[in-house]
């Protein structure tokens, strides 16, 4: 018979409270990122935990799980009727707190005995790992989470959503008793997360309290004992459901119900002509045979419009867009792009460029900025053939033109001298802006253009868009804000799971009706929007 | 400050070590009684590193793309032995023609592929097939002749360096191909190539100090012509430094008549002048060290050599778009890839570029020499590596200059004449120059972990930091902040992408 042991704690009384957080407040300099937030997690349930990304969620169980050491928040937590004061994950996995990050932290190479043991090998007389009892206790963990793979395979042979089972395994081996999954489904397909799911059923039928970050309502719906709506840091609700019968709209509500204010520069558009358009788009993810980050994709952009793209972190509007760009993300299948009713192909970054696209990459840090350089090397460098003779850079006109940019887009910085890493959030991300409008394109595509900057700064970056779209250029912006959306888009698209969903005019839209197309899990091969005919 | 940076062009960053260099030369030429700088020593000193410079900027680019070049020491010694034995042998060497004949044939069809494509841009495989037909024919053709005329004729000292610069341009492409192509890490293709090149060289060589004739000697140990009226000083030499000042001095006036008509900021008068007042007296002292030698000397011809390539090299270095790709590939090659760079093609020419610097360095090296050795080419790519170092380059790559590389060869030159002129025997010597490299990255590498942007940036940033605004420092915090807590769910992306991945 299979049980879960309490070694480590004490036994726990059914249904009372086993974790409890009072009055959590985190800082970082200058931002609120949690104001004051109570939660109770009830014995042998799963308690999901809602919110738009940047809300705080994770914050919160960063803080849980002691990742931000004690004495860097205010409140307190209590943890089986004991004050906790976690220092390290280390200390929080010690009283029986467990979490798994989206990112799995399983190493491919070693086997799954290995992983499940590592950092908590079995060990004999003398430090010696007994791979015997090791082994035993593998296949042990293994049944429990419902998994029948080989305890000597490696992890690499194994699919996303066995190696998520093997993390639970994991944290099972530490004597978990509260587990934190953190978007657990957000990489599985269908099957794999009913699976998961089922396994986490069975696992509080003994006794194992789980809580659940997820985006997918529907799972949530499914599960879920009691929902916290997390917004802007603070709690918005927290209530008791039965799974099963979950309001969704309600969660909905909760999530995103904030109002716009005056956060956006007035405009209006000045919308022409159809001129960049996507027919059938079909692109297999670079690594996954057989599994589509573009499904029949179709769409178009006017001239002078600002076109949205909504969706869920991980729908697969980044892999539409840099699949577009020069295909430099997954593998293409099928599809046309049509710029001005003729067909192009664009089968590198140059091509692109070449034909009027542009794509400001959603993490500037990463892909859109090489830090050693200085302002004016960074903003020619995508159009770098404006300043160029026979490959001979003219240095002086470089200078002057990078200053007029700077100029323009009010970048603040002493001169084009300056390093970009001197440079603070918002100011990167317009000099990334600037490079890509340096190039003159017709299509901007912009990722995420506004993740991680403050609020002026946004509002900056609003009216670039703008200007973007009343010089005649046509402007696709990818955000998972979707009040941003909602503000300065013409025409919004949904996306989920690499489909489109829906395209609603900005005017008709609202949070709740995107969010719905965002997350529906329903039927959608008979939701297909055509392109206007 | 201000003014001293103004003056030297701006960024004071690259002339820290000049200022080591200077401190370098003038401890030696205290410590030897006046031995260090004497003309004499100062041609010795080019001349038997200049091979190591010429080696090190080509490492400079492998560098920067963030790649290290273990093999040139290899490939150097294996073109030093095909350009002695093809000219020894020559018409034993008959079969040369043919790579010859191949290569012009693939110029000549390329040539006339895209001439026709220019013309008629739907005829795309049949101009590509004819253009290939005629480069064949003209290729077989002038590769028979080029045969022919070798085994008549043997090879002429010239042929041998094209021989040279070729087999440095073949083994550099055979590397770029595995780094670029197939993907396997710089540090691998040349741990092999240095193997690989070592074994190729003994198995052509066979262990025979082969002699080069006097032309190739010329280069790598020869000096100027003396001619015309006696001035006290050698001619050539003279002319040389006139013509540098000369040019440098137009150039800058030239610079500042454009600034102020595209209207930008003219950098001050007295600033030019006293810039330009620097060059004259900086190249007129070395027009009279070197000018001012023994009767046949001057300023060495593996000098001149060298300072044609820091000028190319550094044009290229900053003012192309091939050079822009070199640095955007070394700092973000994700990013680089994304702004239409082709990041393969990056990383190919700076490998096969390597390569060909080694082959001049071989002929260099070998004209000085002579003849072949049996330790050709033994650690110099250390060598090279080392000078790209202290010259200030990043082993992340992204960072370095051609300067830098040439003042980083500079000191440890300096140092090995320095310290052999004090009687320092070459124990203490490998420890003194090891201690060196090792204390100017560590210097170098602490400064930038403390936000310096390097060493000898540290110069300059209590200036920095005085210029800037206090309103924009105070956004700068807050924006970082607030991005912080941005990143916290903002990153799930990425994280995402990485279970993808898995």
């Amino acid at each position: 018979m299979i049980t879960l042991s309490f070694e480590g704690g004490q036994p726990v009384e059914p249904s009372s409270i086993v974790l409890e957080m009072r009055h959590i407040t985190k800082t970082f300099p200058g931002v609120v990122a949690l104001d004051d937030v109570n939660l109770s997690v009830r014995a042998d349930t799963v308690h999901a935990i809602c919110g738009e990304n940047g809300a705080g969620k994770s914050t919160l169980m960063r803080i849980l799980s002691g990742v931000y050491p004690h004495g860097s928040y205010d409140g307190e937590i209590i943890f089986e009727d004991k004050a906790v004061a976690f220092n390290s994950i280390r200390q929080s996995e010690e009283a029986g707190i467990a979490i798994i990050h989206q990112e799995l932290a399983l190493i491919p190479e070693l086997s799954v005995t290995e992983n499940i043991f590592l950092g908590n090998e079995v060990t004999g007389r003398g430090g010696v790992i007994d791979w015997i009892e090791a082994r035993s206790r593998a296949i042990d963990l293994l049944d429990r989470v419902g998994l029948n793979v080989d305890p000597d395979t490696a992890i690499k042979n194994l699919g996303v959503g066995q190696q998520q089972l093997i993390e639970i395994a994991k944290a099972l081996s530490k004597n978990v008793r509260l587990l934190i999954l953190d978007e657990p489904t957000s990489a599985l397909n269908e099957d794999d997360s009913a699976n998961l799911l089922n396994i986490l059923r069975g696992l509080k039928a003994k006794g194992l309290t789980s809580i659940m970050i997820s985006h997918k309502l529907n799972e949530i719906a499914a599960i879920a004992d009691a929902i916290t709506v997390i917004r802007d840091g603070k709690v918005v609700e927290d209530f008791p459901v039965t799974a099963g019968l979950v309001d969704e709209d309600r969660i909905i509500r909760d999530m995103v119900g904030r109002d716009l204010e005056s956060r956006f520069p007035a405009h209006s558009p000045k919308i022409g002509d159809v001129f960049f358009e996507v027919r059938g788009w079909t692109v297999e993810h670079p690594l996954i045979p057989g599994k589509l980050i573009c499904d029949r994709e179709s769409f178009y952009v006017r001239r002078g419009e600002i076109v949205g793209f909504a969706g869920l972190i991980g729908a697969g509007r980044t892999e539409l867009a840099r699949s577009l760009f020069g295909r430099t993300l997954g593998t293409w299948l099928q599809g046309q792009i049509l710029i001005d009713g003729k067909e192009v192909t664009l089968p590198d970054v140059k091509s692109a460029i070449d034909n009027g696209l542009a794509y400001c990459p959603e993490d500037r840090k990463v892909q859109g900025l090489n830090l050693l350089d200085d302002l004016k090397r960074t903003i020619t460098s995508a159009g770098i053939a404006r300043i160029t003779r026979r490959g001979v850079i003219d240095l002086d006109t470089e200078s002057s033109l990078a200053e007029k940019y700077r100029q323009m887009l009010r970048i603040r910085a002493t001169s084009v001298d300056v390093g970009v890493n001197t440079l603070s959030g918002g100011n990167q991300q317009k000099v990334v802006l600037a490079k890509w409008m340096f190039t003159e394109p017709d299509l901007a595509i912009l990722d995420e253009p506004t993740r991680g900057i403050d609020v002026g700064a946004k509002y900056e970056i609003y009216g670039l868009i703008d200007q973007l779209a009343d010089e005649g250029k046509g402007v696709i912006m990818i955000s998972s804000e979707l009040p941003e959306l909602l503000g300065v888009c013409d025409r919004i698209y949904t996306v989920f799971e690499g489909r489109i969903t829906s395209m609603t005019n900005a005017a008709d839209a609202t949070q709740e009706s995107l969010m719905r197309q965002m997350t529906d899990t329903a039927d959608q091969a008979t939701n297909q929007p055509g392109r206007l005919s | 400050m201000k003014a001293i940076s103004q003056i030297l062009g701006g960024n004071l960053r690259q002339y820290g070590m000049v200022f080591a260099l200077v401190l370098l030369i003038v401890f030696f030429q205290w410590r030897t009684g006046g031995r260090m700088v004497t003309p004499t020593n100062m041609m010795n000193l080019l001349n038997g590193n200049a091979f190591i410079l010429v080696l090190a900027i080509g490492m400079l680019f492998v560098i920067i793309t963030g790649q290290i070049d273990l093999a040139c020491g290899s490939v150097a010694a294996c073109v030093g032995i095909c350009v002695a034995l093809s000219i020894k042998e020559g018409s034993a060497w008959w079969w040369v023609g043919m790579p010859v004949g191949a290569v012009v044939g693939l110029g000549v069809g390329v040539a006339a592929g895209k001439s026709v494509l220019r013309r008629h841009s739907d005829a795309k495989s049949r101009a590509i097939m004819a253009g290939v037909a005629v480069g064949l024919v003209v290729g077989a053709g002038v590769g028979l002749a080029v045969c022919m005329l070798v085994q008549a004729f043997g090879i002429p000292w010239w042929g041998g360096l094209i021989i040279g610069l070729g087999a440095g341009a073949i083994i550099g492409a055979w590397q770029g191909a595995w780094l670029a192509f197939i993907g396997v890490p710089g540090f691998i293709t040349t741990l092999a190539g240095q193997m690989l090149f070592r074994g190729v060289y003994q198995w052509i060589g066979k262990a025979q100090s082969i002699g080069v004739p006097k032309q190739i000697q010329y280069i790598g140990g020869g000096y100027l012509p003396a001619w015309g009226p006696h001035t006290g000083l050698n001619n050539s030499t003279l002319l040389l430094g006139v013509t540098a000042i000369v040019v440098l001095t137009v150039m800058e006036l030239r610079r500042r008549t454009k600034l102020a008509r595209a209207s930008m900021p003219v950098p001050p008068l007295w600033a030019t002048i006293s810039r330009l007042l620097l060059l004259v007296v900086v190249i007129g002292y070395l027009t009279y060290l070197f000018g001012s030698g023994p009767v046949t000397t001057s300023f060495p011809v593996t000098g001149l050599i060298l300072v044609v390539l820091i000028i190319i090299y550094n044009f290229i270095s900053n003012r192309t778009t091939l050079g822009r790709g070199v640095y955007a590939v070394g700092g973000n090659r994700i990013a680089a890839g994304l702004t239409g760079i082709n990041t393969k093609k990056i990383y190919f020419l700076a490998m096969a570029n390597m390569s060909l610097m080694a082959a001049v360095g071989a002929i260099l090296y070998l004209g000085r020499a002579r003849s072949t050795g049996p330790s050709d080419g033994t650690g110099w790519e250390l060598d090279a590596i080392a000078a790209v170092f202290i010259g200030g380059a990043a082993v992340s790559g992204g960072v370095g200059t051609v300067f830098g590389c040439i003042v980083g060869g500079l000191v440890m030159a300096t140092l090995n004449s320095g310290l052999y002129l004090m009687g320092v025997g070459d124990d203490m010597m490998d420890i003194i120059k090891g201690l060196v490299l090792l204390v100017a990255v560590g210097i170098d590498l602490y400064s930038k972990a403390q936000g310096k942007p390097s060493i000898i940036g540290t110069l300059q940033r209590g200036l920095q930091l005085r210029r800037k605004d206090i309103s924009d420092t105070t956004q700068g915090v807050v924006e970082t902040a607030s991005e912080q807590a941005g990143t916290d769910e903002g990153s799930t992306l990425i994280a995402l992408q990485g279970t993808h991945q898995r």
